[in-house]
């Protein structure tokens, strides 16, 4: 009796993993259906396998500037915001000093408020500063929400990083340069590669921001959006779409091969040392 | 200023440290010699690590200076200094292996590779560790982490070897065997080791002399026989073994000799030179007198010096030692008294009459 209703609970918690697992990735699925689908209209039924979407992604120049311009801003908004969230992290994990309760607080706000917020004061800004709106605009806004996700990453790298390992390499002669080269960085490397690919993958797809602070470079997400009004360029979106995507999950396994990598080294268990799978 | 002398490796003169209002130190002056293996013992908060950490560079004191080597530290930081420390939780690099720890220290002195690996290999025989160079450190055992964080401060060839409680993290059986390993291989070296410690034995068994500190001063600094056999203030003698204290007072004073009447023990004439020096006689309270000092006396046949009647209020049975707690005539607190357990000595129970043997040279004074 227990054991037929045991047997029927854990069938029905199988039908709702499938269910939520559908759920979540049935709509992601569609993208490279359609990316391959020989017709111009995005619905079913399929009508037949092509590659033409991709081949005219290869020949829309427009494409390649908006990719280079999401490139720029993507690495460069994950080295600052990776250099300024260790600095935070740093200073957080190892120093006391007098407001560091608000003052961590305030760094870590740009996390919840609404991005069109912060998009239309940046904008405000930037105008009262004089300042023409660019790449670097962008990267800026980008920076500003992006920081705090490498401090909450970082945060936990650097706590668990024992003083005297630091002391010990000081008192082996070594600089303080030295230290943060030999013993800092290998230790805190998984969470900074981590930081550095979270920040990456925020900024490209982050479109709010870019939208209002771009100028005449536009980036990868505000290009995609320009397009949608066009149905005829809606199957090669989708096959830009399917690009990003397996772009997306090839940095997510590597990040994690690295930190799983990193955490044996160090002897920890690789669950035990925190991460995104 | 007098000259140094040339066998004096670190002096302390008027160390103090404040960390905001509290003085963790209050002026300690001490002198270790080269070569001697030398403890900072105390209950914890007595300031032993703060000052172990202001010779190895970590921290500047607020007052006073240390030299080590005939050389003034201040402003020299802990990278520049002939020390090397043994860490409470050994700070072995998690990333590195055995030999890349042990050798940690060579590489900033851009050391040949060759000349690197040679020097770890010999590290690592003078810790037993022979051949587990390539191991990771996670791999590591606790005894076996001990030794990589002495033979990566040994390599260095420092003038002075800091040890911040570096067996307490061990089981008891490897802590015992740790010392007696500790103190031969600073014999054979000849390297200064300096030793922070809350455990009494410890520091009893591996050091030449030991510095007993409470709340940021130097209580005691003596041999640990003389710790143990005189120890200056009743502080240092509960803090170092059992001590049994008895009310006294002073009833006769020669020029050589004192005559006290103890609770108990009754009068009693002693050499004045036994008195801590600074003790002022007059002032005597209390005598103290060591559990193995006390003997409980099983029959005619078994004499002492002097002896006094009591009752066993309770008998602890340790198999090679006997604890007896013993009521003596008066009120005081009842006495414990250690007893070997050698051939033909009974283990005499809780409630039994006996006499109690003691000898006027085993008695210590406190004021």
């Amino acid at each position: 009796m227990s054991r037929s209703r045991k047997a029927f609970s854990a069938r029905a918690l199988t039908v709702y993993a499938l269910l939520y697992m559908l759920f979540l990735y049935a709509p992601v699925i569609l993208l490279p259906l359609f990316a391959f689908n020989d017709a111009t209209i995005v619905s079913f039924p399929l009508k037949g396998f092509t590659t033409k979407w991709f081949d005219v992604l290869w020949t829309t120049e427009a494409l390649h500037g908006a990719v280079r311009n999401s490139m720029i801003v993507a690495v460069s908004t994950a080295l600052l915001s990776t250099v300024l969230g260790a600095c935070a992290a740093r200073a957080s994990s190892r120093y006391r000093f007098p407001g560091k309760r608000p003052v961590m607080g305030f760094i870590m706000l740009p996390l919840v408020l609404p991005e069109i917020i912060v998009a239309v004061a940046l904008l405000v800004l930037l105008m009262q500063l004089g300042m023409s709106l660019s790449l670097w605009t962008v990267i800026l806004g980008h920076v500003l929400i992006c920081t705090p996700f490498s401090i909450a990453i970082l945060s936990s790298a650097f706590q668990g990083l024992d003083t005297s390992l630091e002391e010990a390499s000081f008192d082996l002669g070594e600089t303080r340069w030295g230290t943060f080269y030999r013993v800092i960085l290998p230790l805190v490397m998984p969470g900074v590669i981590s930081s550095l690919l979270i920040c990456f993958t925020i900024s490209l797809d982050e479109f709010i921001i870019a939208f209002f602070l771009t100028g005449t470079d536009v980036t990868l997400p505000v290009y995609i959006w320009s397009q949608l009004r066009f149905p005829t360029k809606l199957p090669s979106v989708m096959a830009l779409g399917t690009i990003l995507l397996a772009l997306s999950v090839v940095l997510l396994i590597l990040a994690e091969w690295f930190r799983r990598r990193s955490a044996r080294k160090q002897g920890l268990e690789a669950s035990a040392a925190g991460g995104f799978m | 200023m007098a000259a140094i002398e040339t066998n004096d490796i670190i002096v302390l003169s008027d160390v103090t440290k404040a960390f905001g209002t509290f003085q963790a130190l209050k002026g300690i002056n001490a002198t270790i010699q080269e070569g001697e293996f030398f403890s900072l013992l105390g209950p914890s908060g007595c300031g032993k690590t703060t000052l172990l950490r202001m010779i190895a560079g970590f921290d500047e004191p607020t007052t006073g200076s240390i030299s080590i080597d005939d050389k003034p530290m201040a402003g020299i930081s802990a990278n520049k200094r002939p020390t090397n420390m043994v860490f409470q939780s050994y700070a072995i690099f998690p990333h590195l292996t055995v030999a890349e720890n042990v050798g940690y220290g060579l590489k900033t002195r851009k050391l040949p590779k060759k000349e690197i690996a040679a020097e770890v290999g010999k590290a690592l025989d003078m810790v037993d560790l022979h051949g587990l160079g390539h191991r990771g450190a996670h791999e590591l055992s606790g005894g076996q982490r001990q030794r990589v964080a002495l033979a990566r401060a040994l390599v260095m060839k420092p003038k002075v070897i800091l040890l911040d409680e570096p067996l307490s993290a061990l089981d008891k059986k490897l802590r015992d065997q740790m010392q007696v390993e500790l103190r031969s291989l600073q014999q054979s070296l000849g390297i200064t080791f300096i030793l922070v410690t809350h455990d009494q034995e410890e520091a009893l068994i591996m050091s030449d002399r030991i510095a007993v500190m409470f709340e940021g001063e130097i209580a005691q600094l003596d041999t640990p026989e003389g710790l143990y056999r005189r120890p200056r203030t009743k502080r240092v003698a509960s803090f170092i073994g059992v001590m049994n204290f008895l009310s006294a007072k002073l009833t006769g004073e020669k020029d050589d000799a004192l005559t006290l009447t103890i609770d108990a023990l009754g009068d009693v004439t002693v050499p004045r030179s036994i008195a801590p020096i600074g003790l002022d006689p007059a002032g005597i309270d209390a005598v103290g007198i060591r559990p193995e000092m006390l003997t409980v006396l099983m029959d005619e046949t078994d004499t002492a010096e002097r002896s006094v009647k009591g009752t066993i209020t309770a008998t602890s049975y340790y198999g090679d030692m006997t604890y007896y707690d013993v009521q003596l005539p008066g009120d005081g607190a009842p006495v414990t008294i250690s007893m070997r357990n050698t051939a033909g000595r009974s283990v005499l129970p809780q409630g039994s009459e006996v006499s109690v043997g003691w000898g006027a040279d085993s008695i210590v004074l406190f004021e």
